[in-house]
């Protein structure tokens, strides 16, 4: 059942990384989006393709942008949305996940959209309940919706994905965002590059079929876009300072870096930014900058992924 | 799937498509405050026919959008490969406009149900009226269409299959009898 290449229907329960899809059922989300993300710009930003549905945002670790955005993508869609966070809710007295997860399940919801500090939670979860799990970020393992809409922001801006050079830059070795991001772009076809000093690249990141560079400048030579990782220097507070100008000093995107890298080259972050420590503001704010458009293509591409759930959700119980 | 018979050829396609672009300026005198939206997917390129048409009487063009009702659905759970979410394109405003909703085959009338909630989104037009190329039948909500190309009596075992030349590469109408 093809169109134009693009598979018809979407059959899983759950999203719980990029890792498990197909180059089909990504170039579906993707699609899907684009067709979402004109619900935005209407007078009336809502369609009422969840309503009745309930989206529960179950949040073990601290985020504002993630959560704001499956928020509005959910109401956008017409669905209730229920937030819990783990410092205010029962985990603190020692519920199991699984026991929450229950939980929630008995209160008739639909759709847990679930951060997680442990690599491999969402799998857990999904297993163990019927509701739809999509994995807002597992530990050290998947974020794959702000992969996917990295994916729809280059596809917009650059037109493809095949065969486009696209450098990670920053703490791969601790970073889901990297490696969703290296499982959905190789596997349609992108060249990607991960560039940080060695202590930051995982042992055997190779494998995963990307290039190794510990040269800022030689690889952003080739690169037509620049994904930088947001750095986490705050959690060691005592080295925090002479680390970070180090690391600006050698990683760092600046103007001057860019004007030797590829003409045109976009810069992407996935938030929220340190300036001076990541990028200078010059770049944040400059004409390659992307970040902003990529909070805005990110309520499409929840959108999208909550549609798709919720739609296999629907064709499993008829 | 047993074809039964043709109901249009090319040439009844065009003069149907013509008569109702007459039918709508004699409705709406001018292009001045009329827009045309099409339903994806064959309504869409039905639209833009009937603009083409509408612009050789009045010498002005009416704006044409294409709407897609996938989001507004009361059946998607019934429908056994689940349709792609395609695309939207109304770039004007329609608030005050006159709307011709076009679509192929009105049948249950759910389809234009989904369609004028979808449109209601958009803004508050003057008014909604409804053009299509045949009138099937069976009504399953109090709908009607303003301009219809043919009415064609059909049983229920039977469906109407529009083809067009920019989706099936022919143009022509048939009643199709599911086996």
């Amino acid at each position: 059942m093809t169109v134009k290449g693009i598979i018809m229907s979407w059959v899983r329960k759950d999203l719980l990384g990029l890792e498990y899809l197909s180059k089909e059922e990504i170039e579906l989300i993707l699609s899907t989006a684009d067709s979402f993300k004109e619900v935005s710009t209407r007078e009336i930003k809502k369609v009422p393709a969840l309503r009745g549905k309930t989206v529960v945002n179950l949040f073990y670790e601290p985020s504002t942008r993630t959560r704001v955005s499956f928020e509005v993508a959910a109401k956008r869609l017409s669905a209730d949305v229920i937030n819990i966070a783990s410092e205010t809710s029962s985990v603190k007295k020692g519920e199991t996940l699984i026991d929450t997860g229950k939980n929630i399940q008995a209160l008739k919801a639909d759709i847990i959209v679930m951060r997680h500090n442990y690599s491999g939670a969402a799998v857990v979860l999904a297993r163990n309940i019927d509701l739809s799990v999509i994995n807002a970020g597992d530990g050290w393992h998947e974020h794959p919706t702000q992969a996917l809409l990295d994916i729809f922001t280059l596809k917009e801006k650059l037109g493809r994905i095949p065969g486009l050079h696209v450098t990670i830059v920053g703490d791969i070795a601790h970073s889901r965002v990297a490696r969703s991001n290296i499982w959905g772009l190789t596997k349609l076809g992108a060249k990607v590059t991960v560039c940080a000093p060695a202590m930051l690249i995982p042992p055997g990141i190779e494998e995963l079929g990307v290039k190794v560079s510990h040269d800022l400048g030689e690889a952003l030579k080739q690169a037509d876009a620049v994904n930088v990782l947001r750095m986490q220097f705050e959690r060691d507070e005592e080295e925090a300072f002479p680390k970070q100008l180090e690391y600006f000093q050698n990683f760092g995107i600046t103007a001057e870096r860019l004007k030797k890298a590829k003409k045109g080259i976009i810069v992407m972050h996935p938030g929220p930014i340190n300036r001076g420590i990541e990028m200078s503001s010059e770049v944040a704010d400059g004409a390659n900058s992307v970040i902003l458009e990529q909070v805005t293509n990110g309520i499409a591409v929840r959108m999208a992924v909550l549609f798709l759930v919720a739609q296999a959700r629907e064709e499993n119980a008829a | 799937m047993r074809e039964k018979a043709k109901i249009l050829d090319q040439e009844a396609i065009n003069r149907a498509l013509t008569r109702i672009a007459h039918e709508i300026m004699e409705k709406n005198r001018s292009t001045k405050e009329l827009c045309l939206i099409g339903i994806r997917n064959r309504g869409a390129f039905l639209a833009k026919r009937l603009a083409n048409a509408i612009e050789k009487i009045d010498n002005a063009p009416a704006a044409v959008g294409i709407l897609d009702i996938t989001l507004y659905r009361d059946d998607l759970t019934l429908i056994a490969a689940k349709p792609l979410v395609r695309k939207t394109e109304i770039d004007f405003d329609i608030s005050d406009k006159n709307v011709v909703l076009v679509d192929d085959v009105l049948y249950t009338g759910r389809t234009i149900r989904a369609a004028l909630d979808a449109l209601i989104d958009f803004g508050r037009p003057k008014s909604i009226q409804l053009a299509v190329l045949v009138d099937r039948g069976h009504r399953e909500l109090p709908i009607r269409a303003d301009f219809v190309g043919k009415n064609i009596p059909t049983a229920k075992n039977e469906t109407v299959e529009v083809r067009l030349e920019e989706t099936d590469g022919l143009d022509e109408v048939a009643i199709v009898e599911k086996s």
